[in-house]
Protein backbone atom coordinates (compact mmCIF):
# COMPACT_ATOMS: atom_id res chain seq x y z
CA UNK A 1 0.00 0.00 0.00
CA UNK A 2 1.38 2.99 -0.80
CA UNK A 3 -0.81 6.50 -0.19
CA UNK A 4 0.40 9.84 -0.86
CA UNK A 5 -1.59 13.17 0.90
CA UNK A 6 -1.20 16.75 0.67
CA UNK A 7 -4.23 18.30 2.05
CA UNK A 8 -5.70 21.15 3.63
CA UNK A 9 -8.72 21.76 5.21
CA UNK A 10 -10.16 24.32 7.66
CA UNK A 11 -13.59 24.46 9.95
CA UNK A 12 -13.74 28.23 11.27
CA UNK A 13 -10.03 28.90 12.88
CA UNK A 14 -8.72 25.66 13.25
CA UNK A 15 -6.98 24.87 9.90
CA UNK A 16 -5.29 20.89 9.16
CA UNK A 17 -2.94 20.35 6.75
CA UNK A 18 -1.55 16.88 6.10
CA UNK A 19 1.21 15.92 4.32
CA UNK A 20 2.94 12.47 3.92
CA UNK A 21 3.84 9.84 1.70
CA UNK A 22 3.81 6.51 3.25
CA UNK A 23 4.01 2.68 2.39
CA UNK A 24 4.16 -0.06 4.26
CA UNK A 25 1.35 -2.90 4.94
CA UNK A 26 0.56 -1.92 8.50
CA UNK A 27 1.12 1.75 9.40
CA UNK A 28 -0.17 3.70 12.26
CA UNK A 29 -1.43 7.21 12.50
CA UNK A 30 -0.78 8.32 16.53
CA UNK A 31 -1.91 11.48 18.09
CA UNK A 32 -4.23 12.74 21.15
CA UNK A 33 -8.07 13.04 21.11
CA UNK A 34 -8.79 16.64 18.71
CA UNK A 35 -5.59 16.32 16.88
CA UNK A 36 -7.04 15.71 13.76
CA UNK A 37 -7.04 11.93 13.08
CA UNK A 38 -10.80 11.10 12.57
CA UNK A 39 -10.39 13.81 10.03
CA UNK A 40 -7.46 12.58 8.08
CA UNK A 41 -9.81 9.24 7.98
CA UNK A 42 -12.49 11.06 6.84
CA UNK A 43 -10.18 12.55 3.82
CA UNK A 44 -8.98 9.39 3.03
CA UNK A 45 -12.17 7.65 3.34
CA UNK A 46 -13.84 10.25 1.02
CA UNK A 47 -16.50 11.24 3.87
CA UNK A 48 -14.90 14.98 4.52
CA UNK A 49 -14.12 16.71 1.48
CA UNK A 50 -10.23 18.86 1.81
CA UNK A 51 -10.35 21.97 0.57
CA UNK A 52 -7.32 21.77 -1.69
CA UNK A 53 -4.50 19.08 -2.03
CA UNK A 54 -4.42 15.80 -4.02
CA UNK A 55 -4.67 12.13 -2.59
CA UNK A 56 -3.30 9.11 -4.26
CA UNK A 57 -3.57 5.52 -3.10
CA UNK A 58 -1.55 3.01 -4.73
CA UNK A 59 -0.95 5.48 -7.46
CA UNK A 60 -4.07 5.83 -8.32
CA UNK A 61 -5.49 9.11 -7.83
CA UNK A 62 -8.54 9.61 -5.46
CA UNK A 63 -8.89 13.33 -4.90
CA UNK A 64 -7.00 16.42 -6.79
CA UNK A 65 -8.21 19.69 -6.53
CA UNK A 66 -6.66 21.06 -9.50
CA UNK A 67 -7.41 18.13 -11.55
CA UNK A 68 -10.95 18.09 -10.32
CA UNK A 69 -10.66 14.78 -9.05
CA UNK A 70 -12.95 13.17 -5.66
CA UNK A 71 -13.70 10.20 -6.13
CA UNK A 72 -17.07 9.00 -4.15
CA UNK A 73 -16.66 6.94 -1.03
CA UNK A 74 -18.38 4.16 -2.42
CA UNK A 75 -15.62 4.04 -5.58
CA UNK A 76 -12.52 4.71 -2.88
CA UNK A 77 -12.59 0.78 -1.85
CA UNK A 78 -11.39 2.08 1.25
CA UNK A 79 -13.16 0.47 4.39
CA UNK A 80 -13.65 1.77 7.89
CA UNK A 81 -13.64 0.31 11.22
CA UNK A 82 -15.33 3.37 13.04
CA UNK A 83 -15.04 3.69 16.98
CA UNK A 84 -18.04 2.09 17.60
CA UNK A 85 -19.36 -0.98 15.91
CA UNK A 86 -21.54 0.87 14.26
CA UNK A 87 -23.53 -2.10 12.59
CA UNK A 88 -26.88 -1.64 10.82
CA UNK A 89 -29.61 -2.32 13.68
CA UNK A 90 -32.10 -3.87 11.38
CA UNK A 91 -30.11 -6.47 9.85
CA UNK A 92 -29.02 -9.54 11.09
CA UNK A 93 -24.95 -10.54 11.20
CA UNK A 94 -24.97 -12.29 8.31
CA UNK A 95 -26.28 -9.42 6.30
CA UNK A 96 -24.17 -6.57 7.93
CA UNK A 97 -21.05 -8.65 6.73
CA UNK A 98 -22.16 -9.40 3.36
CA UNK A 99 -23.30 -5.54 2.58
CA UNK A 100 -19.79 -4.29 1.54
CA UNK A 101 -19.41 -7.94 -0.05
CA UNK A 102 -22.54 -7.55 -2.06
CA UNK A 103 -21.70 -4.36 -3.41
CA UNK A 104 -17.92 -5.31 -4.51
CA UNK A 105 -17.23 -6.13 -7.76
CA UNK A 106 -17.69 -9.73 -8.44
CA UNK A 107 -13.75 -9.55 -10.62
CA UNK A 108 -12.11 -7.75 -7.35
CA UNK A 109 -13.60 -10.57 -4.58
CA UNK A 110 -10.72 -12.20 -3.03
CA UNK A 111 -12.43 -13.21 0.31
CA UNK A 112 -13.74 -16.22 1.34
CA UNK A 113 -16.99 -15.60 3.74
CA UNK A 114 -16.61 -18.91 5.26
CA UNK A 115 -12.98 -18.76 5.89
CA UNK A 116 -13.44 -15.32 7.52
CA UNK A 117 -16.25 -16.25 9.37
CA UNK A 118 -13.97 -19.05 10.68
CA UNK A 119 -10.58 -16.48 11.34
CA UNK A 120 -13.03 -14.01 13.00
CA UNK A 121 -14.84 -16.89 15.08
CA UNK A 122 -18.23 -15.49 13.81
CA UNK A 123 -20.01 -18.98 12.64
CA UNK A 124 -22.40 -19.16 16.12
CA UNK A 125 -23.64 -15.38 15.85
CA UNK A 126 -24.68 -15.22 11.79
CA UNK A 127 -28.29 -15.82 12.26
CA UNK A 128 -28.44 -13.57 15.30
CA UNK A 129 -29.73 -9.77 15.40
CA UNK A 130 -26.60 -6.98 16.12
CA UNK A 131 -28.69 -5.50 18.72
CA UNK A 132 -27.91 -8.90 21.48
CA UNK A 133 -24.25 -8.96 20.82
CA UNK A 134 -21.67 -7.90 23.06
CA UNK A 135 -18.95 -5.00 22.54
CA UNK A 136 -16.29 -7.05 21.07
CA UNK A 137 -18.14 -9.71 19.02
CA UNK A 138 -19.99 -6.66 17.49
CA UNK A 139 -16.56 -4.95 16.63
CA UNK A 140 -15.64 -8.37 15.23
CA UNK A 141 -18.53 -8.23 12.99
CA UNK A 142 -18.02 -4.52 12.16
CA UNK A 143 -13.97 -5.83 11.13
CA UNK A 144 -15.81 -8.78 9.49
CA UNK A 145 -17.82 -6.24 7.55
CA UNK A 146 -15.19 -4.12 6.44
CA UNK A 147 -12.47 -6.77 5.33
CA UNK A 148 -15.12 -8.34 3.00
CA UNK A 149 -16.23 -5.65 1.20
CA UNK A 150 -12.59 -6.42 -0.29
CA UNK A 151 -10.88 -3.16 0.14
CA UNK A 152 -7.55 -2.12 -1.23
CA UNK A 153 -7.37 -0.16 2.51
CA UNK A 154 -8.52 -1.08 5.73
CA UNK A 155 -9.22 2.46 8.06
CA UNK A 156 -9.23 1.54 11.48
CA UNK A 157 -10.23 4.66 13.89
CA UNK A 158 -9.75 3.38 17.11
CA UNK A 159 -11.29 0.48 16.89
CA UNK A 160 -10.52 -0.41 20.42
CA UNK A 161 -11.11 2.47 21.87
CA UNK A 162 -14.75 1.60 23.44
CA UNK A 163 -13.71 -1.74 24.47
CA UNK A 164 -12.91 -2.20 27.76
CA UNK A 165 -9.00 -3.83 28.75
CA UNK A 166 -9.91 -7.22 28.08
CA UNK A 167 -11.76 -7.49 24.93
CA UNK A 168 -9.18 -4.71 23.91
CA UNK A 169 -6.63 -7.70 23.76
CA UNK A 170 -8.37 -10.33 22.85
CA UNK A 171 -9.47 -8.19 19.74
CA UNK A 172 -6.05 -7.48 18.41
CA UNK A 173 -4.96 -10.61 17.41
CA UNK A 174 -8.38 -11.16 15.26
CA UNK A 175 -7.36 -7.80 13.41
CA UNK A 176 -3.55 -8.61 12.60
CA UNK A 177 -4.47 -12.23 11.60
CA UNK A 178 -7.15 -10.70 9.26
CA UNK A 179 -5.42 -8.19 7.46
CA UNK A 180 -2.08 -10.99 7.02
CA UNK A 181 -4.40 -14.21 5.81
CA UNK A 182 -5.74 -12.05 3.71
CA UNK A 183 -3.84 -9.61 2.31
CA UNK A 184 -5.40 -6.14 3.09
CA UNK A 185 -3.24 -3.29 4.32
CA UNK A 186 -4.19 -0.79 7.02
CA UNK A 187 -3.93 2.42 8.66
CA UNK A 188 -4.43 2.01 12.82
CA UNK A 189 -5.50 5.04 13.97
CA UNK A 190 -4.85 5.42 18.19
CA UNK A 191 -4.32 7.62 20.94
CA UNK A 192 -2.84 4.63 22.48
CA UNK A 193 0.49 3.86 22.24
CA UNK A 194 0.34 0.51 23.36
CA UNK A 195 -2.16 -0.52 20.70
CA UNK A 196 -0.04 1.56 18.31
CA UNK A 197 3.10 -1.10 19.09
CA UNK A 198 0.87 -4.16 18.96
CA UNK A 199 -0.77 -2.97 15.70
CA UNK A 200 1.60 -0.75 13.57
CA UNK A 201 5.34 -1.06 12.39
CA UNK A 202 5.48 2.47 10.82
CA UNK A 203 4.01 5.37 12.68
CA UNK A 204 2.80 8.83 11.98
CA UNK A 205 2.45 11.53 14.17
CA UNK A 206 -0.88 13.56 14.32
CA UNK A 207 -1.03 16.94 16.55
CA UNK A 208 -2.59 20.23 15.94
CA UNK A 209 -4.29 18.96 12.77
CA UNK A 210 -0.53 18.42 11.17
CA UNK A 211 1.35 15.70 11.02
CA UNK A 212 5.32 14.87 11.37
CA UNK A 213 7.36 12.64 10.07
CA UNK A 214 7.40 8.57 9.54
CA UNK A 215 8.88 6.79 12.92
CA UNK A 216 8.29 3.43 14.65
CA UNK A 217 5.96 3.30 17.06
CA UNK A 218 9.32 1.92 19.45
CA UNK A 219 11.10 5.26 18.51
CA UNK A 220 7.88 6.78 19.24
CA UNK A 221 7.46 5.02 23.01
CA UNK A 222 11.38 5.25 23.43
CA UNK A 223 10.64 9.58 22.57
CA UNK A 224 8.06 9.94 24.98
CA UNK A 225 9.44 7.96 27.59
CA UNK A 226 10.89 11.24 29.64
CA UNK A 227 7.73 12.96 29.74
CA UNK A 228 5.53 9.75 30.23
CA UNK A 229 4.10 9.44 33.37
CA UNK A 230 3.84 5.54 32.91
CA UNK A 231 7.18 5.50 31.16
CA UNK A 232 8.21 3.32 28.59
CA UNK A 233 5.68 0.62 28.50
CA UNK A 234 8.23 -3.07 27.53
CA UNK A 235 5.25 -5.69 25.51
CA UNK A 236 6.56 -8.71 26.72
CA UNK A 237 5.12 -11.78 24.97
CA UNK A 238 5.59 -15.05 26.87
CA UNK A 239 4.82 -18.65 26.19
CA UNK A 240 4.68 -21.94 28.11
CA UNK A 241 4.43 -21.03 31.53
CA UNK A 242 5.78 -23.42 34.70
CA UNK A 243 3.41 -23.09 38.53
CA UNK A 244 5.79 -22.49 40.86
CA UNK A 245 5.53 -21.25 44.65
CA UNK A 246 2.16 -19.40 43.61
CA UNK A 247 3.67 -18.02 40.85
CA UNK A 248 4.07 -18.62 37.02
CA UNK A 249 7.15 -18.77 35.83
CA UNK A 250 8.01 -18.01 32.26
CA UNK A 251 11.36 -18.21 30.16
CA UNK A 252 12.43 -14.78 28.92
CA UNK A 253 15.73 -15.33 27.17
CA UNK A 254 18.30 -17.06 28.54
CA UNK A 255 16.15 -16.33 32.24
CA UNK A 256 12.71 -16.85 33.96
CA UNK A 257 10.45 -14.49 34.61
CA UNK A 258 8.18 -14.72 37.84
CA UNK A 259 4.75 -13.10 37.50
CA UNK A 260 2.06 -13.17 40.39
CA UNK A 261 -0.64 -12.52 37.39
CA UNK A 262 0.06 -14.75 35.20
CA UNK A 263 -2.39 -18.18 33.93
CA UNK A 264 -2.59 -21.14 32.76
CA UNK A 265 -2.88 -20.04 29.28
CA UNK A 266 0.20 -21.42 26.70
CA UNK A 267 1.02 -17.46 25.29
CA UNK A 268 0.08 -14.45 27.17
CA UNK A 269 1.39 -10.70 27.16
CA UNK A 270 2.33 -8.79 29.64
CA UNK A 271 3.54 -5.02 29.93
CA UNK A 272 5.86 -4.24 32.78
CA UNK A 273 6.72 -0.02 33.06
CA UNK A 274 10.51 0.92 32.65
CA UNK A 275 9.70 2.78 36.00
CA UNK A 276 8.89 -0.54 37.80
CA UNK A 277 12.83 -2.19 37.19
CA UNK A 278 15.43 -1.27 39.53
CA UNK A 279 19.22 -1.76 38.40
CA UNK A 280 22.02 -3.17 40.80
CA UNK A 281 25.25 -2.99 39.78
CA UNK A 282 25.83 -5.98 42.11
CA UNK A 283 24.05 -9.16 43.10
CA UNK A 284 21.86 -7.99 46.43
CA UNK A 285 21.86 -10.89 49.20
CA UNK A 286 18.01 -10.66 50.12
CA UNK A 287 15.16 -8.91 48.45
CA UNK A 288 11.17 -9.12 48.59
CA UNK A 289 11.31 -9.14 44.55
CA UNK A 290 10.68 -12.34 43.04
CA UNK A 291 12.92 -11.33 39.63
CA UNK A 292 16.77 -10.62 40.20
CA UNK A 293 17.89 -10.86 36.11
CA UNK A 294 21.30 -10.92 35.14
CA UNK A 295 21.59 -8.80 32.11
CA UNK A 296 23.99 -6.96 29.71
CA UNK A 297 23.26 -3.38 28.78
CA UNK A 298 23.02 -3.27 25.19
CA UNK A 299 22.29 0.32 25.01
CA UNK A 300 21.53 3.37 26.44
CA UNK A 301 19.39 6.46 25.33
CA UNK A 302 18.05 9.92 26.40
CA UNK A 303 14.87 10.77 26.78
CA UNK A 304 13.81 14.28 28.48
CA UNK A 305 15.77 14.34 31.68
CA UNK A 306 16.05 10.42 31.89
CA UNK A 307 18.51 7.83 30.51
CA UNK A 308 16.54 4.93 28.97
CA UNK A 309 18.72 1.36 29.65
CA UNK A 310 18.58 -1.38 27.40
CA UNK A 311 18.60 -4.47 29.27
CA UNK A 312 19.92 -7.86 26.96
CA UNK A 313 18.70 -11.02 28.46
CA UNK A 314 19.76 -13.73 26.05
CA UNK A 315 17.78 -13.15 22.79
CA UNK A 316 15.23 -10.60 24.57
CA UNK A 317 15.20 -6.91 25.21
CA UNK A 318 13.46 -4.68 28.09
CA UNK A 319 13.97 -1.05 28.79
CA UNK A 320 14.64 0.71 32.14
CA UNK A 321 14.57 4.26 33.19
CA UNK A 322 17.06 5.59 35.44
CA UNK A 323 17.68 9.40 36.33
CA UNK A 324 21.22 10.53 34.66
CA UNK A 325 22.94 10.62 38.26
CA UNK A 326 22.05 7.18 38.63
CA UNK A 327 23.55 6.20 35.31
CA UNK A 328 27.00 8.22 36.20
CA UNK A 329 26.57 6.48 39.83
CA UNK A 330 26.13 3.14 38.40
CA UNK A 331 28.71 3.95 35.51
CA UNK A 332 25.98 2.64 32.96
CA UNK A 333 27.10 2.17 29.39
CA UNK A 334 27.04 -0.23 27.15
CA UNK A 335 27.97 -3.97 27.57
CA UNK A 336 27.74 -2.96 31.71
CA UNK A 337 26.83 -5.93 33.74
CA UNK A 338 23.91 -5.65 36.07
CA UNK A 339 20.86 -6.89 37.94
CA UNK A 340 17.52 -5.85 37.03
CA UNK A 341 15.43 -6.42 40.08
CA UNK A 342 11.45 -6.63 39.61
CA UNK A 343 8.82 -7.41 41.67
CA UNK A 344 6.75 -10.53 40.56
CA UNK A 345 3.59 -7.95 40.83
CA UNK A 346 4.71 -5.58 38.78
CA UNK A 347 3.44 -7.37 35.56
CA UNK A 348 0.05 -6.30 33.74
CA UNK A 349 -1.41 -9.11 32.19
CA UNK A 350 -2.74 -7.90 27.94
CA UNK A 351 -4.12 -10.49 27.26
CA UNK B 1 -78.94 6.95 19.93
CA UNK B 2 -77.00 7.75 16.69
CA UNK B 3 -78.81 7.85 13.70
CA UNK B 4 -77.24 8.75 9.96
CA UNK B 5 -78.43 9.29 6.92
CA UNK B 6 -77.34 7.62 3.47
CA UNK B 7 -75.52 10.60 2.98
CA UNK B 8 -73.83 10.87 6.41
CA UNK B 9 -72.21 7.42 5.45
CA UNK B 10 -70.87 8.50 2.76
CA UNK B 11 -69.90 11.41 4.24
CA UNK B 12 -67.89 9.19 6.57
CA UNK B 13 -66.33 7.12 3.74
CA UNK B 14 -65.17 10.21 1.79
CA UNK B 15 -63.70 11.32 4.77
CA UNK B 16 -61.69 8.42 4.97
CA UNK B 17 -60.75 7.82 1.59
CA UNK B 18 -59.96 11.38 0.64
CA UNK B 19 -57.07 10.95 3.80
CA UNK B 20 -56.01 7.96 3.08
CA UNK B 21 -55.48 8.95 -0.69
CA UNK B 22 -53.71 12.28 0.17
CA UNK B 23 -51.57 10.38 3.08
CA UNK B 24 -50.47 7.67 0.33
CA UNK B 25 -50.11 10.07 -2.35
CA UNK B 26 -47.71 12.43 -0.26
CA UNK B 27 -45.54 9.75 1.38
CA UNK B 28 -42.87 9.45 -1.31
CA UNK B 29 -42.66 13.29 -1.52
CA UNK B 30 -42.80 13.59 1.79
CA UNK B 31 -39.54 11.16 2.79
CA UNK B 32 -37.86 12.72 -0.47
CA UNK B 33 -38.09 16.08 1.09
CA UNK B 34 -37.20 14.94 4.45
CA UNK B 35 -34.13 13.43 3.25
CA UNK B 36 -33.21 16.05 1.39
CA UNK B 37 -33.72 18.57 4.67
CA UNK B 38 -31.89 16.71 6.91
CA UNK B 39 -28.82 15.44 4.98
CA UNK B 40 -28.58 17.78 1.95
CA UNK B 41 -26.80 21.14 2.55
CA UNK B 42 -27.40 23.80 -0.46
CA UNK B 43 -28.56 27.17 -1.21
CA UNK B 44 -32.16 27.60 -0.44
CA UNK B 45 -32.63 25.02 1.74
CA UNK B 46 -33.89 27.82 4.24
CA UNK B 47 -36.38 28.74 1.76
CA UNK B 48 -37.92 25.44 1.00
CA UNK B 49 -38.14 24.81 4.83
CA UNK B 50 -40.21 27.63 5.01
CA UNK B 51 -42.12 26.88 1.82
CA UNK B 52 -43.09 23.35 3.31
CA UNK B 53 -44.04 24.47 6.55
CA UNK B 54 -46.35 27.41 5.12
CA UNK B 55 -49.64 25.54 5.22
CA UNK B 56 -49.18 25.11 8.90
CA UNK B 57 -49.41 28.78 9.58
CA UNK B 58 -51.65 30.00 6.11
CA UNK B 59 -55.29 29.89 7.00
CA UNK B 60 -56.16 26.53 5.07
CA UNK B 61 -59.09 28.96 3.69
CA UNK B 62 -55.98 31.06 2.10
CA UNK B 63 -54.29 27.91 0.80
CA UNK B 64 -57.88 26.79 -0.49
CA UNK B 65 -57.83 29.89 -2.56
CA UNK B 66 -54.45 29.92 -3.94
CA UNK B 67 -55.60 26.14 -5.30
CA UNK B 68 -58.35 27.86 -6.47
CA UNK B 69 -57.10 29.72 -8.54
CA UNK B 70 -53.61 27.60 -9.54
CA UNK B 71 -56.54 24.65 -10.36
CA UNK B 72 -59.52 26.24 -11.36
CA UNK B 73 -60.30 26.75 -15.48
CA UNK B 74 -58.28 29.63 -15.61
CA UNK B 75 -55.65 28.96 -13.54
CA UNK B 76 -52.04 27.96 -14.80
CA UNK B 77 -52.12 24.05 -13.95
CA UNK B 78 -56.17 23.64 -14.48
CA UNK B 79 -55.78 25.13 -17.93
CA UNK B 80 -53.48 22.65 -18.79
CA UNK B 81 -55.34 19.69 -17.14
CA UNK B 82 -58.74 20.84 -18.85
CA UNK B 83 -56.89 20.68 -21.84
CA UNK B 84 -55.77 17.25 -20.91
CA UNK B 85 -59.55 16.58 -20.26
CA UNK B 86 -59.17 16.69 -16.40
CA UNK B 87 -60.96 18.17 -14.38
CA UNK B 88 -60.29 18.38 -10.48
CA UNK B 89 -62.19 21.37 -9.30
CA UNK B 90 -64.95 20.63 -7.21
CA UNK B 91 -64.48 16.88 -7.45
CA UNK B 92 -63.22 14.61 -4.50
CA UNK B 93 -59.88 15.24 -6.20
CA UNK B 94 -59.65 18.22 -5.05
CA UNK B 95 -60.40 17.65 -1.13
CA UNK B 96 -57.25 14.89 -1.74
CA UNK B 97 -54.93 17.60 -3.13
CA UNK B 98 -56.16 20.21 -0.11
CA UNK B 99 -55.73 17.82 2.52
CA UNK B 100 -52.48 16.92 1.22
CA UNK B 101 -51.02 20.57 1.24
CA UNK B 102 -52.62 20.98 4.41
CA UNK B 103 -51.35 17.88 6.16
CA UNK B 104 -47.72 17.87 4.09
CA UNK B 105 -45.27 20.16 6.31
CA UNK B 106 -46.58 17.18 9.60
CA UNK B 107 -45.57 14.86 7.35
CA UNK B 108 -42.40 15.92 6.92
CA UNK B 109 -41.69 16.89 10.56
CA UNK B 110 -42.46 13.70 12.04
CA UNK B 111 -40.24 12.23 9.00
CA UNK B 112 -37.27 14.81 9.42
CA UNK B 113 -37.34 14.12 13.36
CA UNK B 114 -37.04 10.28 12.83
CA UNK B 115 -34.14 10.82 10.37
CA UNK B 116 -32.24 13.26 12.65
CA UNK B 117 -32.16 10.47 15.04
CA UNK B 118 -30.13 7.98 12.34
CA UNK B 119 -26.63 7.82 13.34
CA UNK B 120 -24.27 9.50 10.91
CA UNK B 121 -21.98 6.94 11.29
CA UNK B 122 -24.54 4.21 9.95
CA UNK B 123 -24.73 6.13 6.78
CA UNK B 124 -20.88 6.52 6.29
CA UNK B 125 -20.50 3.14 7.20
CA UNK B 126 -22.66 2.28 4.05
CA UNK B 127 -21.22 4.33 2.03
CA UNK B 128 -17.88 3.16 2.39
CA UNK B 129 -19.19 -0.09 1.76
CA UNK B 130 -19.95 0.59 -1.09
CA UNK B 131 -23.31 1.74 -1.76
CA UNK B 132 -23.88 4.78 -3.48
CA UNK B 133 -26.15 7.75 -1.89
CA UNK B 134 -29.45 6.18 -3.41
CA UNK B 135 -28.70 2.50 -2.65
CA UNK B 136 -27.52 4.01 1.48
CA UNK B 137 -31.45 5.58 1.37
CA UNK B 138 -33.27 2.86 0.75
CA UNK B 139 -31.19 0.45 2.16
CA UNK B 140 -30.56 2.10 5.66
CA UNK B 141 -32.51 5.32 6.09
CA UNK B 142 -35.74 4.08 4.67
CA UNK B 143 -36.09 1.27 7.01
CA UNK B 144 -34.26 2.71 10.37
CA UNK B 145 -37.17 5.87 9.26
CA UNK B 146 -40.51 3.56 9.10
CA UNK B 147 -41.39 4.44 12.64
CA UNK B 148 -41.50 7.59 12.14
CA UNK B 149 -43.13 7.54 8.70
CA UNK B 150 -45.97 5.49 9.71
CA UNK B 151 -46.22 8.01 12.65
CA UNK B 152 -45.82 11.24 10.36
CA UNK B 153 -48.73 9.26 8.21
CA UNK B 154 -51.03 8.85 11.39
CA UNK B 155 -50.78 12.83 12.04
CA UNK B 156 -51.00 13.41 8.48
CA UNK B 157 -54.33 11.33 8.47
CA UNK B 158 -55.71 13.08 11.70
CA UNK B 159 -55.13 16.07 10.15
CA UNK B 160 -56.70 15.22 6.80
CA UNK B 161 -60.22 14.15 8.53
CA UNK B 162 -60.26 17.32 9.92
CA UNK B 163 -59.45 19.65 6.85
CA UNK B 164 -62.55 22.07 5.76
CA UNK B 165 -61.48 25.65 5.20
CA UNK B 166 -59.32 24.69 1.90
CA UNK B 167 -61.43 21.89 1.11
CA UNK B 168 -64.40 23.76 0.67
CA UNK B 169 -62.98 26.39 -1.60
CA UNK B 170 -61.44 23.99 -4.15
CA UNK B 171 -63.93 21.02 -3.50
CA UNK B 172 -66.97 23.03 -2.68
CA UNK B 173 -69.72 21.15 -0.45
CA UNK B 174 -71.85 18.64 -3.13
CA UNK B 175 -72.90 15.40 -0.70
CA UNK B 176 -71.84 12.22 -2.09
CA UNK B 177 -69.13 13.66 -3.90
CA UNK B 178 -67.35 16.02 -2.11
CA UNK B 179 -69.01 16.27 0.90
CA UNK B 180 -66.62 15.02 3.86
CA UNK B 181 -67.92 15.12 7.84
CA UNK B 182 -66.46 18.26 8.82
CA UNK B 183 -68.64 19.56 5.93
CA UNK B 184 -71.84 17.95 6.51
CA UNK B 185 -71.94 19.39 9.78
CA UNK B 186 -71.09 22.75 8.75
CA UNK B 187 -74.48 21.82 6.51
CA UNK B 188 -76.16 20.35 9.80
CA UNK B 189 -75.32 23.38 11.97
CA UNK B 190 -76.44 25.87 8.91
CA UNK B 191 -80.07 24.39 8.73
CA UNK B 192 -82.30 24.24 12.08
CA UNK B 193 -83.82 21.27 13.77
CA UNK B 194 -80.61 19.51 12.69
CA UNK B 195 -78.62 19.19 16.03
CA UNK B 196 -78.62 15.57 16.52
CA UNK B 197 -77.23 14.73 13.12
CA UNK B 198 -74.75 17.35 13.50
CA UNK B 199 -73.54 15.75 17.31
CA UNK B 200 -73.87 11.75 15.43
CA UNK B 201 -70.75 13.63 13.00
CA UNK B 202 -69.56 15.34 15.92
CA UNK B 203 -69.43 11.89 17.54
CA UNK B 204 -68.25 10.05 14.79
CA UNK B 205 -65.22 12.83 14.10
CA UNK B 206 -64.01 12.43 17.90
CA UNK B 207 -64.00 8.33 18.06
CA UNK B 208 -61.99 8.34 14.44
CA UNK B 209 -59.21 10.99 15.65
CA UNK B 210 -59.14 9.41 18.66
CA UNK B 211 -58.10 6.12 17.51
CA UNK B 212 -55.62 7.53 15.05
CA UNK B 213 -54.19 9.34 17.91
CA UNK B 214 -53.90 6.82 20.10
CA UNK B 215 -52.04 4.83 17.32
CA UNK B 216 -49.82 7.68 16.95
CA UNK B 217 -48.57 8.09 20.25
CA UNK B 218 -48.05 4.29 20.78
CA UNK B 219 -45.93 4.14 17.80
CA UNK B 220 -44.15 7.44 18.81
CA UNK B 221 -43.07 5.76 22.35
CA UNK B 222 -42.07 2.96 20.98
CA UNK B 223 -40.01 5.03 18.51
CA UNK B 224 -38.38 6.93 21.41
CA UNK B 225 -37.72 3.25 22.69
CA UNK B 226 -36.04 2.25 20.25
Amino acid sequence: MEISIKAGKRYGDCAMEFDFAVSGERVGIFGESGSGKSTLVGILAGLIQPDRGEISLDGECIFSSTKRINIPPERRRITVVFQQPTLFPHLSVKSNLLYGFRRSLPEQRTIDFAKLVEVLNLDALLERGVNNLSGGEKQRVSLGRAVLANPRLLLMDEPMSALDDTLKFQIIPYMKSVSEQFGIPYLFISHSLVEMRLMAEQVIVVSGGRNAGLTTADQLARDRMGNSPVGYINLLKVKAPRRTDGLFAYSWGNQELFISAGNEQEEALFELSSKDIILCKRHPEAISARNLIACTVANTFVSGNRIGVELACGDKLMVAEIVESAAEELGIRAGSELFAVIKAVAFRRLG
Amino acid sequence: MLTFTPADYEAIGLSVKVAITATLLSLPLGFLLSYILTYGAFRGKLLLEVLINLPLTLPPVVIGYILLLLLGRHGWLGGMLEAAGIRIIFTWKAAVIASAVVGFPLLVRSIRIGMETIDRQLIHASRTLGAHWYDTLITIILPLSTRSIIAGSFLMFARSLGEFGATIIVAGNIPGVTQTIPLAIYEYAASPGSEAMALSLCLVSVLLSLVVLVLHEVIGRKLVRS
